[in-house]
């Protein structure tokens, strides 16, 4: 069958469209009371599974392992340790970002899960897996119930 | 092929907007469909997921982020995406799972979250459209049902009244149940008298968008005798996709419906649909769909399913309830989650446990379907005792 | 079972619950934005609408036509024969007057979308929207013939007919 033949690449046209929706999403049960936690007391809640010997961070309803519900909550410290980490020059979108931002996965003493977030007070290139590190809370007044409630984590000054 | 059964089933409220996420939502099904047939998640073998468009719950990978609630970790995972036909392919995967012989548990959930979409669902659906020759007219997918709808009723000679019917027999069978979202008692004129939306659909036409989530346990012959006495066997599975371009299929008749419908009937030996199905569930996301649906399904003739619902043989006390449960018009419509709840309600009524809807006179055959997809899928499946 | 369970899982909310700030929300708007390319066949589709005329192409083995263009038959799987231009009047297939909009907002003016047979095609619609005539004088059935931009206006896109209208 005759095809027209294209010999330069703007010829071919590409149709521009966007899908226009955005998202609102609820916490959720556990993520509720986790998020209104850090907002108005400043503390960081993990739940307890008995059963298999767990405490969830971030906590949740379920236990993933035994499908047990997840009734008990307690208190973890707001100190824990890098367990890995990366140093992000580049935003979302691809764009170049004026700092480098350095993001962590930060784990807790005997806790199954942890936070994502990112590392303040420390350049990129002194931040090590194993760091002990410590939550710095934005101040009550500016907190929403939200992660970002949580400033950053900094190293624990000796 | 190994016999399935059917042994537990559970459900979350189907709701406009839920506080749980879809793991919550996911967990509190599964959880509830385990206890009803006293396992625990040890013994699940492999797990199958069915969750209609990452842009609902607006989670990329969805059925990864809902693994944990369904049960899943460290199982073996599957999900199946048919959009509404989803609902009732679940069960269909489950089915195969376990016929097969690779495992003897299947979990089977089904989850929608369509209230984290802003400012409607139905944006997300832009795509469903052509990108390229269809969504620059400004295209809504009630659009879509409004053409379906005028083409049925012009080609049979069935009129707007008559098709609300449905609307007034779901969302009554609906009071019954007990999650339901939008259950109430209307009339013929209330239907007629709602908001035209894109005509012939109007306001009560149709079913609302849902927050929800759904759990069967499916389990082989062995396995199942062991946990109940009333197992509900598979007895026959179908499904079948038509073609993307609507221009090129009279919209007047699912073929596809009857492929799916015959490849379930063929399974399960049924020959004469309308004596040997005691009760069925076709898909209902609008009340003009439960009919146009029951006539892919080989209930009736093409143009005669109005007449079924009109002289009463449609209704619970009739000779073969449809949408029993309230369907999506009356319990709500939670996209993937909509045809398991039909699954689950043929399972219930056939065991004697559907409570207030429970069907009279002991029914041993139903048949369950949904639809949906690009608007050209069907999926079946034929359960019995 | 389930008539001995008393409780069923799920707490619904109203508007006012995430209105009046009783439970938490967070929003994120993805910055998704499509360059789809068209293909062989849509791209000579769009082509040929710029120039005012609708093509479409056949299949020889399943006799028919396949609108809009496309270069292989769902059917049987083989490359399309031909080219086909086709009459820019045909029938109307279905419609609907619709007062809703994409993101399911009210139209105060309803627009008539409809799926019009194409002359030439045995039969074969496409979608589009119909004026020029009171929405509630539509017909199935019904004759209809495009509207075309004025040449200088068309970019090579469906919208390079603004409309069909009664013959």
């Amino acid at each position: 069958m005759p095809l027209d033949k294209v010999t330069q690449v703007a010829q071919t046209k590409p149709w521009h469209g966007d899908i226009p929706v955005y998202g609102q999403y609820t916490f959720g049960i556990a993520g509720e009371r986790f998020f209104r936690d850090i907002k108005d007391k400043g503390r960081i809640m993990g739940a307890e599974c008995a059963a298999c010997n767990l405490v969830y961070v971030p906590p949740r309803i379920y236990c993933e392992r035994c499908f047990g519900e997840l009734a008990k909550w307690l208190e973890i410290p707001n100190r824990g340790v890098v367990h890995t980490f990366t140093v992000a020059h580049a935003d979302l979108d691809g764009n170049r970002l004026k700092e480098p931002v350095v993001v962590a996965l930060v784990k807790f003493d005997g806790v199954y899960g942890g936070l994502v977030h990112r590392l303040g007070e420390v350049e990129p290139d002194k931040v090590a897996i194993g760091m002990a590190v410590e939550m710095m809370l934005k101040p009550k007044a500016e907190r929403t119930g939200s992660i970002l409630d949580i400033n950053y984590f900094r190293p624990i000054q000796a | 092929m190994r016999k399935v059964a059917v042994v537990g089933a559970g459900m979350t409220k189907f709701m406009r907007r839920a506080q749980e996420t879809g793991k919550e939502l996911a967990w509190q099904a599964a959880g509830m469909a385990l206890d009803s047939c006293e396992l625990t998640l040890k013994d699940v073998d492999c797990v199958v997921m069915g969750t209609a468009p990452d842009a609902f719950d607006m989670i990329h990978m969805k059925a990864e982020y809902l693994s944990d609630g369904a049960g899943a970790w460290r199982k073996p995972y599957m999900r199946g995406f048919l959009g509404g036909g989803t609902g009732v392919f679940v069960a269909n995967q489950a089915w195969y799972h376990v016929a097969s012989g690779l495992f003897d548990v299947c979990l089977v959930v089904a989850e929608e979250k369509m209230s984290s979409c802003l400012p409607h669902p139905q944006g997300a659906f832009v795509t469903c459209w052509d990108q390229f020759t269809e969504s620059p007219l400004g295209t809504s997918l009630l659009w879509f049902f409004a053409w379906e709808m005028n083409r049925y009723m012009t080609a049979h000679g069935i009129t707007e009244r008559e098709i609300a019917q449905v609307s007034v027999k779901n969302k009554k069978n609906a009071l019954d149940h007990p999650c339901a979202q939008l259950p109430a008692e209307i009339t013929v004129d209330d239907v007629m008298n709602s908001e035209v939306m894109a005509w012939p659909v109007k306001r009560l036409d149709v079913s609302p968008t849902s927050d929800g989530a759904v759990a069967l346990v499916f389990a082989s012959e062995e396995v199942a005798k062991r946990i109940t006495d009333k197992p509900v066997w598979v007895e026959g599975v179908g499904w079948c996709l038509d073609t993307m371009y609507i221009g090129q299929r009279d919209l007047y008749y699912p073929k596809y419906v009857e492929y799916a419908a015959r490849m379930a009937y063929d399974m399960a030996g049924i020959k004469d649909p309308r004596a040997e199905i005691d009760i069925a569930e076709p898909y209902d996301p609008f009340s003009y769909k439960e009919l146009h649906h029951a006539e892919g399904l080989l209930l009736c003739d093409k143009g005669e399913a109005v007449k079924l619902l009109v002289n009463g043989e449609t209704q619970r006390t009739g000779r073969q309830p449809w949408c029993p449960s309230g369907g999506a018009l009356g319990v709500g419509n939670a996209i993937a989650a909509t045809g398991t709840m039909k699954v689950a309600e043929i399972f219930w009524q056939l065991r004697g446990e559907a409570g207030k809807r429970q069907v009279p006179g002991k029914p041993r055959k139903g048949v369950a379907q949904a639809w949906g997809d690009e608007m050209q899928v069907g999926t079946v499946i034929v359960l019995g005792v | 079972m389930s008539e001995k369970v008393k409780v069923w899982p799920g707490t619904p909310l109203g508007e006012k619950d995430i209105k009046e700030k009783r439970i938490l929300v967070t929003e994120w708007q993805p910055n998704l934005k499509y360059a789809w390319d068209t293909g062989i066949g849509y791209g000579k589709y769009f082509a040929e609408l710029k120039k005012g005329r609708i093509v479409g192409t056949r299949c020889a083995k399943c006799r028919r036509v396949l609108l809009p263009a496309r270069v292989f038959c769902e059917w049987c799987f083989r490359t399309v024969d031909e080219w086909v231009y086709l009459e820019d009047t045909g029938t109307v297939n279905t419609f609907s007057v619709a007062y809703t909009g994409t993101a399911a907002e009210r139209l105060k003016e309803p627009r008539i979308p409809a799926l019009i047979e194409i002359d030439g095609s045995h039969g074969v619609a496409i979608m589009h929207l119909i004026s020029e005539i009171d929405p509630w004088k539509v017909k199935i059935g019904m004759r209809v013939r495009a509207v075309w931009k004025p040449e200088p206006e068309r970019e090579g896109a469906i919208t390079d007919i603004a409309y069909w209208k009664p013959i």
